[in-house]
């Protein structure tokens, strides 16, 4: 009884019945993630593959795999990201409803890649916030599946039921790294940079 | 179809256009089969114009995929793009390598040894089923025949083990050079490989006995897509694409490159050109690869101990023991990696790929940064030929058609 | 000569065609950019090309005439292959579009429109293939640069709009806090 009352004061503080339903939530979010896979290169055919017989995702309870982002609860950007794309990325996670975790898989989605040129994003952070990210180019099958795990207790700490105390909205994204960084910068590579006017650098 | 072979109509995207007084058709709608969709292979945008469920208009949109490749050679050298092809048909792990490395072979002049050019065969081989059965399974997948997927991924995984084991990775592989291949292959890794061969016969006729008498399959594709052979060559269709419809012409016959007139294999062809006869001369090309993968483990084993590099120092690196002990290979090895220029000229260099024509139109001035490397994509001809084929038909055949022309969008933009 | 190239040559006779072999030995021949299309219909029906390989561009910088382009056709019947290039130049550089030939040449113009700012005359549905149809430059022109000019700038538009637009879950505000 008495910890009914503390949590009505004061929502941050966790009693024992709350913390033992956000554990119940989590359990049954982590172990029901639903991928969307945004398979839009090479990784795409690594995600293929893990949800294969070889590398089976469905024991951790994330095999189907839903096309349309109103079903499904974990974006998984498998791929190079474009400019031209980012417009369609970014609806594509804002359909999604919540509770949503997004994978970064493969470093073209974590960083750029090896792609430093005019029209990819560098690291898909610049327009979504990301949860977990995957190196490899492509990554190992096992190695996202590392990933979902790293994602399941991720999901273990957190705290559900505060966010709904406190009225929290995700509307926004919370994000990992401000939008406001500038993207694609580099060091320049070409000898393209002979032929710009004087006094302009490479990039912006 | 005479009409819509040089007929320029399809670039003429207007819906409004079509609205006519007819009271049994009424409005047109506007579908959008954006970028991210499960059957599009990829990051295709298709807008489509229906009239009920026929297709009037049909527009697709490219480019969500363009990484700037052409722009990036330029940048970084002959040498560092070989990573940079491997991606571009990602499914088919080295066959787009190959062609590149044939175009700056051609370029410098650089013969390939004997067995070097096997090994680049059976690695292309290889990559050729890899592909198919990437078509086969996602094709059949998007039709609703699920447990296609899963037997095709199976196999794949067997190839990309073999991959793994002679290469280091699985795709991606990046593991041919100017002049050859980056290392000899090994003896047990032959012997794997053609007990896979026997076992993967019978894998291809597992796969035959659940779709080609089956009479969904065969209702699906049935007179579907029809490219006939005047159509192919005005829309530079290659590949199954012109096989399909009863032309026999594949670049490993007609023009040989890499030692593949060596090998005994027949070119499958169809009859009418639909997307069955497509599936069924894909079905038929993994059967006869696999013929020419059980050919070059026996040549492998003959040419124990050839060369597979060439042996030469403008464009093949030294080995690795040599450059730490010896002066001459430290620099050789250094003015290559820094320095390497291919002599003024411009060559092509081209394969027959699972999709089609492959090429590789390379450009040089003389200097150590390219002047231009163009890539000659199939995929983007066959994307070219969507509207062609699929005006007037019902939406649902878009399903079938798209996965029966077969592209992947990393080589279309590349 | 070989045959390819007396072949070739009996069908450009009277076009200013100069044709040299290339290092991998393909029959190349130049011809002035005003020709272009005359040239083409030429190998099409005289010299038996049926299928059109690519359409491309080479820039050359600060030598004028600075594009280079290059067509390149396939025979399927003499099975041989042939190239064919055309210098032209200036602000506005503009050639003859093929298409009406061969219809397989659209994508690889629509391309080199948007890599170059090559405008092919007869081309209907000419436009940007590969970056976004907002773009501004041209990206494989050699003045620009490798990493881009701002390229996430039409998505900063988009995003701004989208940020201004009411959200479907206003109503929750409304309502109150949970």
């Amino acid at each position: 009884m008495g910890s009914l009352i503390e949590i009505k004061d004061n929502p941050a503080q966790e009693g024992f019945l709350w913390t033992r339903v956000d554990e119940l939530v989590n359990w049954g979010r982590k172990n029901s993630l639903w991928p969307m896979p945004l398979g839009l290169s090479c990784c795409g055919i690594e995600l293929m593959a893990m949800i294969g017989p070889k590398f089976d995702l469905a024991r951790f309870g994330a095999e189907a795999a839903r096309f349309s982002p109103r079903q499904a609860d974990l974006m998984v950007v498998a791929g190079t990201l474009t400019w031209k794309m980012a417009e369609a990325c970014r609806t594509i996670y804002d359909q999604m409803p919540d509770p949503k975790w997004v994978i970064a898989m493969g470093v073209c989605s974590s960083s750029g890649g090896m792609y430093d040129s005019y029209s990819v994003v560098q690291g898909v952070d610049s327009i979504l916030p990301v949860d977990v990210y995957v190196p490899g180019c492509p990554p190992r099958p096992d190695a996202v599946i590392d990933a979902i795990l790293k994602l399941q207790k991720k999901i273990e700490r957190e705290r559900p039921v505060e966010l709904l105390l406190q009225g929290a909205n995700t509307d926004e994204g919370i994000g990992t790294r401000r939008f406001d960084r500038a993207p694609n910068r580099g060091v320049p590579t070409t000898r393209s940079h002979e032929f710009l006017p004087p006094g302009q650098v490479s990039d912006r | 179809m005479s009409a819509q072979t040089t007929s320029t109509k399809v670039f003429e995207y207007n819906p409004t256009a079509l609205q006519g007084d007819d009271p049994l058709h009424g409005e047109l709608m506007e579908l959008n089969m954006g970028p991210q969709h499960p059957a599009t292979h990829g990051v295709l945008r298709i807008k489509v114009v229906l009239d009920g469920e026929t297709m009037k208009e049909i527009e697709p949109v490219v480019g969500y995929l363009h990484r700037g490749k052409e722009k990036t050679c330029e940048s970084l050298g002959w040498r560092k793009f070989f990573p940079h092809t491997d991606r571009l048909d990602y499914v088919q792990p080295l066959m787009n390598n190959c062609a590149y490395a044939i175009a700056l072979e051609k370029l410098g002049g650089v013969p390939v040894p004997e067995r070097g050019q096997i090994i680049r065969v059976m690695l292309m081989e290889m990559s050729r089923i890899a592909a198919h059965l990437i078509y086969l399974g996602t094709t059949a997948i998007d039709l609703g025949a699920v447990t296609m997927f899963f037997f095709t991924f199976k196999e794949r995984e067997t190839i990309y083990t073999f991959l793994d084991a002679y290469t280091g990775h699985r795709m991606n592989n990046t593991y041919v050079r100017i002049g050859g291949v980056y290392a000899d292959v090994n003896e047990d890794v032959g012997r794997e490989i053609e007990k896979w061969c026997e076992h993967f016969l019978g894998a291809v006729d597992e796969y035959e006995k659940m779709l080609t008498g089956n009479r969904i399959w065969y209702d699906r594709n049935h007179n579907i897509g029809i490219v006939n052979k005047e159509l192919a060559l005005a829309w530079s269709l290659t590949g199954p694409n012109l096989r399909g419809s009863g032309f026999e012409w594949d670049l490993r016959k007609q023009q040989p490159y890499s030692s593949y007139e060596r090998f005994n294999f027949e070119i499958p062809v169809g009859t009418t050109g639909d997307c069955y006869d497509r599936y069924l001369v894909r079905v038929e090309e993994m059967r006869q690869s696999t013929r020419i993968i059980q050919q070059a483990v026996k040549l492998l084993r003959d040419t124990r101990g050839g060369e597979f590099l060439a042996d030469d120092r403008r464009y093949v690196l030294p080995p690795k023991g040599k450059v730490h002990t010896s002066m001459e290979e430290l620099i050789h090895q250094f003015k290559i990696v820094t320095d390497m220029a291919l002599p003024k000229g411009e060559a092509y260099g081209a394969v027959e790929s699972s999709k089609g024509e492959l090429g590789f139109y390379v450009v040089s001035d003389g200097t150590s940064h390219p002047l231009r490397c163009h890539i000659r994509a199939p995929g983007l001809m066959n994307v070219q030929a969507i509207p062609v084929v699929m005006r007037d038909r019902l939406f649902s055949d878009t399903v079938s058609i798209i996965g029966s022309l077969d592209f992947v969008m990393g080589e279309v933009d590349r | 000569m070989t045959s390819t190239q007396e072949r070739v040559q009996a069908a450009l006779d009277g076009l200013q065609a100069s044709i040299s072999s290339a290092r991998d030995g393909m029959p190349t021949i130049t011809v002035p950019a005003d020709k272009v299309h005359e040239a083409v219909q030429r190998l099409k029906e005289r010299a038996g090309f049926e299928t059109n390989t690519l359409v491309t561009a080479v820039d050359h910088y600060p030598a004028e005439p600075r594009y280079e382009l290059c067509w390149q056709f396939l025979s399927v019947s003499h099975n041989d292959r042939v190239r064919l290039h055309a210098r032209i130049g200036g602000d506005q550089p503009t050639v003859a579009s093929i298409i009406d030939l061969f219809p397989g040449a659209a994508y690889s113009e629509r391309e080199c429109f948007d890599m170059f700012g090559v405008v092919f005359t007869g081309h209907t549905g000419l436009k940007r293939l590969l970056m976004p149809e907002e773009y501004d430059h041209f990206p494989l022109r050699k003045d620009f640069p490798h990493h881009g000019i701002e390229p996430d700038r039409l998505y900063r538009e988009w995003d701004r709009k989208r940020r201004e637009r009411p959200s479907n879950t206003a109503f929750r505000q409304e309502e109150g806090a949970h």
